[in-house]
């Protein structure tokens, strides 16, 4: 391999990173906003309420994510009523032809049945004291999960989630399987040119190796933020406080 | 429905080998994982530093990635040895392929499991066993062991569903499980989304069987032991 070769590598890679970053970037936070409402139903005591919620999570957590993309790619073009849709050009059903949004959509939906589960647990792991604190001021219900248990609940649930946000990059590199190109469909396609297996793979794991190192330096940050009422104190600061 | 009977035989086949794959990388895992928390708690400085450099690089690159490397550079090695040995090279194996590499990957879930595990038992359990007289491997199986399994259990077994969904990128190696054989049938007979389901069913079974043997379990390891009950 020639360096003008290697050259040649660099906006491929670029535009497979970009790809990538976007496909992590706005699946987890659709997957955040949508698991927000989802954990507060299912830890509902109606079971009306959290009987739908637990099934989509038994189900997404339940099967490859490999599965979801090719269902939401793949599965749909099966039904008649949906082809005769993308005819006449429906545009949210069209959605499910381009590999990008059916990308996102399965990415979404995944880290949201995982991140439902997580924010559901640490709302049931909320003290006991704090609810109270909230009734005793005379919150009203709504005022409660807004102004208490939401914002207790979402940051006690950083350290658990920290662990989603890294799957969720590394569950990025699946997307080549449904004709998108990001940066592990990049060192596929490398790989097929160049017959250079090490070259490609190497050096696109040393790039995610980088931006899971990122991620994991932007979640210590995120944390010292917003955990740090739970810190351990130490003995001068109590002394002097 | 007609096609989904029609492709039921090779649909439990398929079933057969993404089982056969789960368990035999499991298998590995959990020797690699074993080894990686002795080194980790070891007093040696290479052993951990090597640990912490393997667990470190694991979890920093997808699996998908790593399978890759290992199959598509597996074959570039192969063949460098054999054409220097003077013979043809063999194909590489996409089942060997899947479990080396699912294997080590999860080795590297499975020392952290372990690890914590094995912090977590008391101190004094394994200074009073060696008080007794029992020797390094006796204390491990007798008291260590136990203790450790009952611990380690939950994390395990997630590890165990997390590694079962992990083994579908491994049709994309051209291994025939059944992500491999829902995906044929459902182009042949375009019907995706029925093949796409009926795969997942089989991955539901399993891993919905596994948190239920585990809830059973536990109980029965828990026995004796008083657990901290809250709003009790």
């Amino acid at each position: 391999m020639t360096y003008d070769e290697i050259a040649q590598l660099f906006p491929a890679y670029a535009s497979g990173l970009w790809v990538t970053v976007q496909l992590t970037v706005y699946s987890l936070g659709l997957g955040l906003l949508i698991a927000i409402p989802l954990a507060v139903l299912r830890v509902s005591p109606n079971r009306l309420c959290s009987g739908p919620v637990a099934a989509y999570t038994w189900f997404i957590r339940g099967t490859p994510l490999l599965a979801q993309l090719m269902i939401v790619y793949y599965g749909f073009g099966q039904f008649q009523w949906v082809q005769d849709a993308w005819q006449r050009g429906n545009p949210v059903l069209s959605l499910l032809r381009d590999p990008f949004s059916c990308g996102l959509i399965a990415l979404a939906t995944n880290t949201c049945a995982y991140t439902t589960e997580i924010l559901a647990g640490a709302l049931r792991t909320t003290p006991y004291g704090e609810i109270e604190a909230a009734q005793a001021y005379g919150m009203s219900r709504f005022t409660a999960w807004r102004r208490i248990l939401l914002p207790s609940a979402l940051r006690r649930f950083i350290p658990a989630y920290s662990n989603e946000v890294i799957l969720m990059l590394h569950g990025t590199s699946l997307v080549s399987a449904i004709t998108l190109v990001d940066l592990t469909g990049a060192a596929r396609d490398f790989y097929a040119n160049y017959y250079a297996p090490f070259e490609a793979f190497i050096s696109v794991g040393t790039v995610y190796f980088g931006l899971t190192a990122i991620l994991t330096f932007l979640i210590r940050l995120t944390e010292r933020r917003y955990l740090v009422h739970l810190r351990p104190q130490r003995f001068t600061n109590l002394a002097r406080g | 429905m007609s096609e989904l009977q029609q492709y039921l035989p090779a649909l439990v086949k398929g079933a057969e080998l993404t089982l056969v794959l789960a368990i035999s990388s499991v298998a590995l895992a959990v020797c690699v994982g074993m080894a990686g928390a002795m080194a980790k708690l070891s007093s040696s400085r290479v052993l951990v530093s090597l640990a912490t450099a393997y667990t470190t690089l694991i979890r920093g690159v997808p699996e998908f990635v790593m399978m890759l490397l290992v199959f598509y550079g597996g074959q570039i090695i192969l063949n460098r040895i054999s054409s220097a040995l003077g013979f043809h090279a063999p194909d590489v194996n996409a089942f060997a392929t899947a479990v080396f590499t699912i294997g080590f990957i999860f080795g590297a879930y499975y020392t952290e499991t372990f690890r914590g595990a094995i912090l977590n038992v008391p101190r004094g359990q394994m200074e009073a066993a060696r008080a007794y007289g029992f020797s390094g491997w006796h204390a491990f199986r007798r008291i260590l062991f136990p203790q450790m399994v009952r611990l380690a259990l939950p994390a395990a077994v997630n590890n165990w569903l997390v590694l079962l969904k992990t083994t579908a990128i491994a049709s994309l190696i051209g291994l025939h499980d059944v992500m491999f054989i829902a995906d044929q049938a459902g182009r042949t007979t375009q019907a995706p989304m029925t093949f796409y389901l009926a795969a997942c069913v089989v991955y539901l079974l399993v891993t919905t069987g596994s948190t239920a043997a585990l809830a059973r379990t536990r109980v029965q390891l828990n026995r004796g032991v008083r657990e901290g009950r809250l709003h009790s």
